[in-house]
């Protein structure tokens, strides 16, 4: 008799769970506690936790609203504006429905333009970008943002702030960071323990349970579990199989690249995309002040609307090298012009290291799914 | 040994009997069942030889019906077979330009005919035979005529690439009396703008080989020579590239 795996367990009880989020955000509103939707990496998760509300990441991943969103938005937009704004039209995100206060940011044109249309149906405050994460003017211009949404925080909520209750968001928020470094981590092993798939769905477990004093503890224990049926050697992803990075936009609704990829016997053993690597992989340093310290932490997220973008490209030579990738798949969503001109560069860096590079566009429909499948494959095969 | 390599494409499915060089080659069209089209294409070329199935060592798909065909060894992308397939045709090919049904691509090869890199249209119709397609039958020219059409001729710009934009656009330029071959030269020059455009984006290294069926149509081939400035080589077997690859590539699994 097949031994039960022990991983699958592990994993078949996060996916139970993984609609959990919507009942936590329910409760929590019912209860009173406020609730911020956001739709980015640059909004200060800390900040507004320290207000007493509980950050939301408001759905942007569906296929289905974006018809409704074209009645407003043009159609050659990023799917992914789209979406959200379809989303938060059609009332189908549980998230912007308990939503007391959407967080935005300036992060690009589409984006900007679609969240005055947003402001409409829910009290929106626009988080201003500089353009450059260099020099003194933009840092200041960003910490001058960090205050005014640490007053729009006060005076929607009527609270106050503290740098006390900041401090201590700062250290729980890394303690989560650190607790999903050594969930990737698992990938950097030769088989990677778990597959591409399996890490993003526990991921975005991670992003939408609500109660981190929670979470932490449990995520640990659920690693250093997967660690121990690999070290005992359960395998679930062959010796041989090629390790893929993906870079670029947000995957949350083109997951068909990681399942094209994982079907052709690849394994994604790294995603430098928002919401992962790319924002929670770095920690706000403890020791500094924490409005100071926050300022710094997220002015470098390597975000492509940043002129340069040095953070990015930095970053990703380290996890070419960390996670010893084949090859890098970039990934970018249609009409995201800042990641599409950003793709010669990564070209170059990739190719820099030795290794291939390609990148795909696409968009939230199923239209693509056999050329990608071609396109994934025959790079794979040149592996 | 005995292999047989299947490209079972949108349009045509193209099959290959190799035993180290081509023994047969067998084309007919794919229809609406790629599965179907792929054993008609096989049990034609053992008819046709007097072999059994047992015969057979192996067999490898390609094409964008390859995983549909359950009785192969492999399914393969037509990106490595055709740079297989067009390095046999001819070793030295540095660059396949491969212009199919509803796919463009464009593969640069290494000695040895690995891909080194490709490039792959996006998913609209522009440039590829079905666009050249849809056109011809606007015109009423057969494929033949439409790929012959004299190449020095007078030719009306045809600024829309998109095969509905396209559509009009030719429809408008007749009511205004344009000859039908100084518009076919135009779409054929569009395409050819097209498929130059990506070779450069991925760089040409010379030899340049143009595979799939619309490597078939002389007029397009002699615009794509003056848009590059260098040689473009075709060849008897071009449509079969594909095949002719899985047919190699199963051979050495």
């Amino acid at each position: 008799m097949k031994r039960v795996s022990r991983i699958d367990e592990l994993l078949a009880d996060v996916e139970a769970h993984l609609k959990d989020g919507v009942l936590q955000v329910k409760e929590a509103s019912e209860k009173g506690r406020p609730i911020v939707g956001t739709y980015c990496t640059f909004a200060p998760w800390e900040l507004i936790t320290a207000a007493g509300a509980i950050p939301a990441t408001l759905c942007a991943r569906g296929e289905d609203p974006i018809t409704a969103a074209e009645e407003h938005l043009p159609r050659n937009l990023c799917p992914l504006i789209k979406s959200s704004y379809g989303y938060a039209l059609t009332d189908k995100c549980p998230y912007f429905h308990f939503c007391d206060m959407v967080i935005a940011e300036s992060t690009c044109d589409g984006k900007k333009k679609m969240y005055e249309l947003m402001s409409r149906m829910k009290p929106l405050h626009l988080m201003m970008l500089p353009q450059t994460a260099e020099g003194d003017g933009s840092r200041s211009a960003w910490r001058a943002e960090l205050d005014r949404l640490k007053d729009g925080l006060e005076r929607a909520f009527d609270v106050s702030i503290n740098d006390g209750a900041i401090s201590e968001r700062i250290s729980l928020r890394n303690r989560e960071r650190l607790a999903l470094k050594s969930l990737w981590e698992l990938s950097r092993l030769d088989p990677p323990a778990i597959t591409g798939r399996e890490q993003f769905l526990i991921s975005e477990y991670c992003e939408f349970h609500f109660h981190k004093e929670d979470l932490v503890p449990w995520l640990e224990n659920l690693v250093s579990q997967i660690r121990e049926a690999y070290d005992l050697g359960e395998r679930r992803v062959c010796k041989d199989a090629p390790r893929i990075l993906i870079t670029g936009c947000p995957l949350g609704g083109a997951q068909k690249v990681i399942h094209a990829i994982e079907d052709a016997g690849a394994v994604v053993v790294c995603y430098e995309n928002c919401g992962g690597v790319k924002e929670l992989g770095f920690l706000v340093d403890e020791d500094r002040p924490p409005m100071e310290a926050l300022t710094d932490k997220y002015l470098n997220v390597g975000c492509s609307v940043m002129t340069p973008n040095t953070s990015r490209m930095d970053n990703l030579k380290k996890l070419i090298e960390n996670y010893s990738v084949d090859g890098v798949v970039e990934v970018v969503l249609q009409a995201c012009h800042t990641y599409a001109v950003e793709t010669y560069e990564v070209r170059e860096l990739v190719r820099s290291t030795g290794r291939p590079y390609m990148s795909v566009e696409t968009d939230y429909s199923k239209s693509d799914i056999g050329q990608l499948s071609t396109r994934i494959g025959a790079f794979l095969e040149m592996l | 040994m005995l292999t047989i390599g299947v490209d079972i494409g949108s349009v045509g499915t193209k099959a290959v009997l190799f035993d180290g060089d081509i023994v047969d080659r067998h084309l007919e069209s794919t229809g609406w069942n790629p599965s179907e089209a792929g054993h008609r294409a096989m049990e034609s070329l053992l008819k046709r030889n007097s072999l059994s199935p047992g015969r057979i060592d192996r067999v490898v798909s390609t094409g964008y019906g390859r995983k549909s065909f359950a009785e192969v060894d492999k399914a393969v992308t037509e990106i490595t077979c055709h740079a297989r397939g067009a390095h046999f045709m001819d070793p030295e090919i540095r660059t396949v330009l491969d212009i199919g049904g509803q796919d463009s691509k464009v593969i640069l090869l290494d000695d040895q005919g690995r891909v080194l890199d490709f490039m792959m249209n996006d998913k609209c119709a522009a440039g590829t035979g079905r666009f050249l397609q849809v056109m011809a039958t606007l015109l009423e020219y057969s494929i033949e005529e439409f790929g012959a059409v004299d190449p020095d001729g007078e030719m009306q710009k045809i600024s829309s690439m998109c095969t509905v934009f396209a559509e009009s656009e030719v429809v408008s330029h007749l009511a205004k009396g344009v000859s039908k071959d100084a518009v076919a030269l135009g779409l054929l020059e569009s395409v050819a703008v097209r498929a130059s455009s990506m070779l450069g984006r991925l760089g040409i290294k010379p030899v340049v080989g143009f595979t799939g069926g619309v490597s078939r149509c002389p007029s397009l081939v002699s615009l794509l020579e003056g848009q590059l400035s260098c040689d473009v080589r075709t060849y008897g077997d071009s449509h079969y590239a594909g095949a002719l690859g899985s047919a190699l590539i199963a051979s050495e699994l």
